[in-house]
């Protein structure tokens, strides 16, 4: 009982990372209509930012959690405003093999910099070590980044939900068009939007750092699971991503521990399953024909 | 579907001639001021030509609509007066001014509203949210309270979600929608599709009521008797043209005639 409360644990901080990352790609799924496969690197530099920022500037892993969005959200804005931006016309594969194209010069551009062998970073003073709750040792940081996961979903949740920029997101998710048609100029949330989700994509990077090893590789197998985490939840559901995010990550955990052989294919498993049942995924709205 | 188009095609083309003859357009007098102009539009989506040469206008406080079969290119024309549809060619002016090169946002601001068949709900706004989403562009637009006096069940469910609404009072919202952001021209697409009849009445009280305040209204209708009963004025579209432009009486007097022409 007390090792699966461990794994619990453990996947619910996992699926912290993937909540996080997947809220990121909903919210510019649903305003740009882009496909960004670079979320995976995003999340990925942002791990490598705050250990570049602890081994280089001495800056620690607090700091490292406000500095590493905002660096992110300004990496988000340019990507958009260089990139992303000139191919919106056109039809949405053409945005996901630019952001492809992206991830294999992130990716190659981190390992020039800073090699394949992984960056060290340890967890931040005060949250090391484990707590005992009744007979049932926790590892401090775990809850940490399960708790901090939830408060941010909850706070972009609030954003979304009561305020009027919120509310003109979730129109523009649901409809750019009939949006637009009623006098919002969509366009001109879409790149605050975009770096924005990228910015999220870095924060769960700053969380994973602790937890992981920081290499350029960390991304490409995290993009891969977030796509099924979106799939599962709805694409273009805000709060389906959400929820799929801590879905997939305890589904993982328990993969890991009771099915060690078959950990990689049991998200993929409970994907196939949800799309059967509801192809449009657990919040994803049915199309109208 | 499939048995009107054989059992007209002997007499369309004699049907074509008399209505796209001389004096097509007798009965129809043009609106004093014109708010909306229509002028030589074309449309197209990729290389199939959805709308050839159309002209049309609706002034204000004038009810207008656009009648046709399924597939005529009414809805194409409704989304190229809002910018929607951009493949076009042709001039579009509102009070005046080109409308070419305005997106559909810059569009609604300068007061066209847009009441898609869909009605447009957003599911993941609440009924008041979707009340105010868009922004009021006009001093004559309705405060939420005289929106909620005029629609009271919009009151009543202003914190569901706005697609948890039955088909007509989704369709109060859609209207009453633009009317909280002032549009001076609404651009009405079937709103009278798979409603019941009460309803479609109401829906033709609150047009008499807009209308009444120099709210003009390009409407789509394929229902004859609710066009007739709310319109000033008709164009006939058939294969993406105007075949024909009709005042309300002569619209009445061949109504059976245009029925059948239109095979409806």
């Amino acid at each position: 009982m007390s090792e699966f409360i461990q794994y619990t644990l453990q996947g619910l901080a996992a699926g912290g990372f993937y909540a996080l990352s997947a809220l990121g790609l909903a919210v510019i799924f649903g305003v740009l209509g882009v496909v960004n496969f670079s979320h995976g690197a995003c999340y990925m530099l942002g791990a490598v930012l705050s250990a570049v920022l602890l081994a280089e500037l001495n800056v620690g892993f607090w700091a490292a959690l406000v500095i590493v969005p905002i660096l992110m959200f300004g990496f988000g804005v340019l990507m958009e405003r260089l990139l992303v931006r000139w191919l919106l016309e056109l039809d949405p594969l053409y945005n996901f093999l630019l952001t492809f194209g992206l991830t294999l010069v992130i990716v190659e551009a981190v390992k020039q910099r800073y090699g394949v062998s992984g960056l060290p970073y340890q967890v931040p003073a005060g949250l090391g070590g484990q707590v005992t709750v009744g007979s049932v040792n926790l590892s401090v940081y775990a809850i940490f980044a399960c708790l901090f996961s939830v408060v941010v979903c909850v706070a972009v949740g609030l954003l979304l939900t009561k305020t009027r920029i919120g509310m003109i997101v979730r129109a523009a998710t649901e409809s750019p068009d009939r949006t637009r048609a009623l006098g919002i100029n969509v366009g001109l949330w879409v790149t605050p939007v975009f770096g924005f989700g990228i910015a999220l994509a870095g924060l769960a990077g700053v969380l994973a750092a602790p937890t992981r090893a920081i290499t350029a590789e960390m991304g490409s197998n995290f993009i891969i699971i977030l796509f099924a985490v979106v799939v599962i939840g709805g694409l273009g559901s805000i709060l389906g991503a959400v929820v799929a995010g801590f879905l997939v990550g305890l589904v993982e955990a328990y993969g890991i521990a009771y099915a060690p052989t078959y950990a990689q294919i049991v998200i993929f498993v409970l994907m196939a399953i949800v799309v059967l049942v509801r192809p449009s995924g657990l919040f994803g709205r049915e199309e109208v024909a | 579907m499939s048995d009107d188009t054989t059992d007209t095609a002997g007499t369309t083309t004699t049907e074509q001639a008399s209505l796209s003859g001389a004096g097509s357009t007798a009965g129809a007098e043009p609106g004093p001021s014109r708010m909306l102009e229509v002028a030589g539009l074309s449309a197209w989506y990729g290389e199939a030509r959805v709308l050839t040469d159309v002209s049309i206008d609706v002034a204000p406080g004038e009810v207008v609509t656009l009648v046709g079969r399924n597939g005529a290119g009414k809805t194409t024309l409704l989304r190229s007066v809002m910018g929607l549809h951009r493949q076009t060619e042709g001039t579009i002016t509102l009070d005046g001014t080109d409308l070419a090169k305005r997106s559909a946002d810059a569009r609604a601001r300068a007061g066209i509203g847009w009441v898609p068949d869909d009605r447009g709900i957003y599911a993941s706004l609440t009924v008041a949210e979707n009340l105010l989403l868009p922004p009021v562009v006009h001093a004559d637009a309705w405060p939420l309270e005289r929106v909620y006096e005029f629609f009271p069940v919009l009151h009543e469910r202003r914190d569901f979600p706005g697609t948890k609404l039955s088909g007509g009072e989704q369709q109060m919202l859609a209207m009453a929608r633009v009317l909280r952001m002032g549009s001076r021209l609404l651009l009405l697409d079937e709103p009278s599709e798979g409603l019941a009849p009460v309803i479609v009445q109401r829906i033709g009280e609150i047009i008499r009521e807009i209308k009444g305040q120099g709210v003009g209204v390009l409407l789509v209708e394929q229902n004859v008797t609710f066009a007739r009963a709310v319109a000033d004025r008709h164009y006939l579209l058939a294969q993406g043209k105007v075949v024909e432009h009709l005042g309300n009486d002569d619209f009445k007097a061949r109504e059976g005639e245009l029925l059948t022409y239109l095979g409806m």
